[in-house]
């Protein structure tokens, strides 16, 4: 790749970089340092903005780049991923969006501890948020640093170093000064961004094939050395049923995560009523729909033009496969068109990757500031100090990240992502269905329910080949590996539901009947929502 | 911020202000507006609610609840307030349209789901068999997920604003004029 390939994308970057600064001390210009402000950003979105800003939210780098990788590579095996992220939104829908908006404040505990005795399930809560949210904010983190290094062939150890210590100080900036206000608009712009440069491609893949998606795919499968096999399951989880197994245990974290991400649960507060959390969902249903459909295409594609084999010699993930794709589409190495689409589709990752922790370092510090520290603060603390503890959070959580993504620089994104939407469906998932549904639900169902889910899947995963007994893993040298599944999800989403259960039934406080009548009104109606 | 409490009635309460049914329908939910003088209670409005009072985004004053000490029978009271609610024919009538469809809804887009999945990786003979051209069974269930999601979504969203969204909102109003109500108390 020659250095205008690199030059231009650090400009575009750049240009990025300043609208969302500029973005940033704008908004938070004039404003008041309320609650309300810097974690829902006065509530006065439009469901079409906030539609976007969900969309911007979730269509991580870990799906432009990854998922567009793993179709190049293994063909339909990839597919199967965006089904899954994409049916997660009716969970979503039918059951999260508008009852949360109603009952909710700030975060996910605020739904839960309506009900309850605030402090352990606060605690419990707000605890589960931030290991979602941290695990989440390590795998963009992660790719960030191979990004550069996947784009302008800096390898060295200094380069991943400083990407992830600028990509850490400037989510800072953003959250810390401008709030959910500022992070929605950039979560929107990006959101832009990448829909317009994914519109592109898709279509000058479209135009290369004269819109026949059979020659597409027919050119995809001939080129993989896979023929048929290409355009069916099984290349990358067929084999072995642990692997089978395994790939059953992602897809039910997948839809079943989405619905207790923090960073998603906060984006419902944005908008005034339930009615515009739901338009906003709709909003982004198409919008993540129509993205998802475009990167199919454009997996195909790069198989079809660029080829699995030149995708696998430039990262073995398949990661580069939509930049090499752009490259080729534009004219190839040399021409200008290459060199400007390549610098594009560069410049959109980076700014997906920036929002996207963006998006989540704002949560992660809520649920700090509103429900750990709220319930640990001495009790006549001043109450203005929790927007201040928020900003401070988010630059804690900033330099945690930061190490993190250091440490963690060789672990696999995708896993990451796989293994946070598996904590959020077993510890986040039960704790809100049983809240908003289960008359009988009580405090230590709450609690149990929540570490219930943690504590086994985070096991599970110590436990699992990713970190120990396998050529790939963590810890290569040493094997305590007792669990063969990789993302933990089949086995800890029920223990989460069991542990809520079994904490209910043996609780020896009944539940609160009029608390659970005002959930439920609440829930149903708005009465009484902020 | 956008609480409707303490706000003048119709006065820019979102989208739904234009909807001007106020007063209250059920003889159980009326009788519960005579209970009279206690205090708002309300978990929302707890001493977590930081900048409360504060001048929000628009500039607007944002509602000023009283810090007052609560009673145990201002809560009492508002709970019952909730129940009786709850146990309110025009609320139990919502409840059940909101159940009744996602209930079936989210058996059948699950079972769908999960029954792709576990098919795609347990029955790869059944997905490979070839229906139109280079497209298989695979492709056309994968696409089949997407237009499935794309009609659930606008099915629910259909379903919520012709036959939940209006009685839905003159529930809370009704509600909100009942708590109101043992705040008025105090003013």
């Amino acid at each position: 790749m020659s250095g205008h390939h690199q030059a231009l994308a650090l400009l575009l970057f750049g240009v990025f970089v300043a609208i969302t600064l500029t973005i940033t001390t704008m908004v938070s210009r004039n404003r008041h340092g309320s609650a309300e402000e810097f974690y829902a950003g006065g509530r006065l979105f439009s469901p079409m903005e906030n539609g976007f800003a969900i969309a911007g939210d979730y269509m991580s780098a870990a799906s432009f780049l990854g998922v567009t990788g793993l179709i190049a590579l293994f063909g339909y095996d990839g597919l199967l991923y965006v089904v899954g992220f994409l049916v997660a939104w009716l969970v979503v829908l039918f059951f999260v969006a508008e009852l949360v908006r109603n009952c909710g404040r700030f975060t996910l505990a605020d739904v839960i501890a309506a009900r309850m005795s605030k402090r352990p399930v606060r605690i419990a809560a707000g605890a589960s948020s931030v290991t979602v949210s941290v695990l989440y904010l390590v795998a963009q983190m992660v790719g960030a640093g191979s990004l550069v290094a996947l784009l302008f062939g800096g390898t060295s150890t200094a380069s991943h170093a400083w990407t992830v210590i600028v990509v850490g100080a400037l989510m800072v900036i953003y959250v810390s000064l401008g709030g959910m206000r500022a992070t929605t608009w950039i979560q929107i712009v990006k959101a832009i961004l990448l829909l317009g440069g994914t519109v592109a491609l898709t279509v000058l893949v479209l135009v290369r094939f004269h819109g026949d998606a059979n020659a597409l795919l027919r050119t995809a499968a001939e080129r993989s050395g896979h023929g048929e096999a290409f355009l069916a399951p099984g290349l990358k989880y067929g084999g072995t049923w642990t692997a089978r197994i395994d790939f059953i245990s992602l897809g039910l974290a997948l839809v079943l995560g989405t619905a207790g991400l923090p960073h998603i649960l906060s984006r419902f507060y944005t908008v005034p009523t339930a009615r515009a959390a739901r338009r906003s969902v709709v909003w982004s249903v198409g919008l993540i729909g129509g993205f998802y459909l475009m990167t199919i295409v454009l997996g195909f594609g790069a198989a079809a033009v660029v080829g699995p084999d030149a995708v696998r010699e430039s990262n073995a993930a398949g990661n580069t496969a939509v930049p090499l794709l752009a490259l080729k589409l534009g004219g190839g190495a040399d021409s200008t068109g290459g060199t400007v689409l390549f610098a594009m589709v560069a410049a959109v990752a980076f700014a997906t990757i920036l929002a996207v922790v963006a998006g989540i370092t704002l949560a992660s510090s809520a649920a700090v500031a509103h429900d750990l520290y709220a319930s640990l603060r001495r009790p006549r603390a001043k109450p203005r100090s929790e927007v201040a503890v928020a900003r401070a959070a988010a630059v804690g959580i900033g330099v945690v990240a930061i190490a993190l993504g250091l440490l963690a620089r060789d672990l696999n994104v995708a896993f990451l992502v796989g293994l946070a939407f598996a904590v959020s469906a077993s510890a986040n998932l039960p704790v809100l269905m049983y809240a908003l549904f289960w008359r009988s639900f009580t405090t230590r169902g709450a609690v149990w329910a929540v570490y219930g889910g943690l504590v086994p899947a985070l096991g599970l995963v110590l436990l699992s080949p990713v970190v120990s007994g396998s050529p790939g893993s963590l810890f290569p040298g040493v094997d305590f590996q007792y669990f063969p599944l990789q993302n933990p999800g089949i086995v800890s989403i029920p223990l989460g539901f069991l542990a809520g259960w079994l904490g209910t039934v043996t609780s020896a406080e009944p539940a609160d009947e009029a608390k659970h009548a005002e959930t439920e009104v609440r829930s149903l109606t708005g009465a009484g929502a902020v | 911020m956008k609480s409707s409490n303490g706000r003048p009635r119709g006065g820019g309460g979102g989208p739904e202000s234009s909807v001007e049914k106020h007063e209250v329908h059920d003889p159980a939910l009326a009788a519960g507006a005579a209970t009279g003088h206690t205090r708002y209670d309300d978990p929302w409005y707890d001493a977590l609610a930081s900048g409360w009072g504060e001048l929000d985004g628009t500039g607007t004053p944002a509602p000023a609840v009283p810090p007052a000490p609560r009673g145990e029978a201002g809560t009492a009271r508002v709970a019952d307030v909730y129940l009786e609610v709850q146990r309110s024919a025009a609320f139990r009538e919502v409840r059940s349209r909101y159940r009744r469809f996602v209930i079936p809804g989210f058996a059948v887009f699950f079972s769908w789901y999960v029954g792709y999945v576990v098919t795609a990786q347990t029955a790869p003979g059944l997905m490979t068999r070839p229906v139109a051209g280079a497209v298989n069974v695979a492709m056309v269930a994968g696409l089949g997920q997407f237009l499935t999601t794309f009609v659930f979504t606008w099915a629910y969203a259909r379903h919520a604003r012709l036959r939940r969204d209006r009685a839905a909102l003159d529930l809370r109003w009704d509600t909100q004029e009942l708590t109101r109500g043992l705040r008025g108390g105090e003013r």
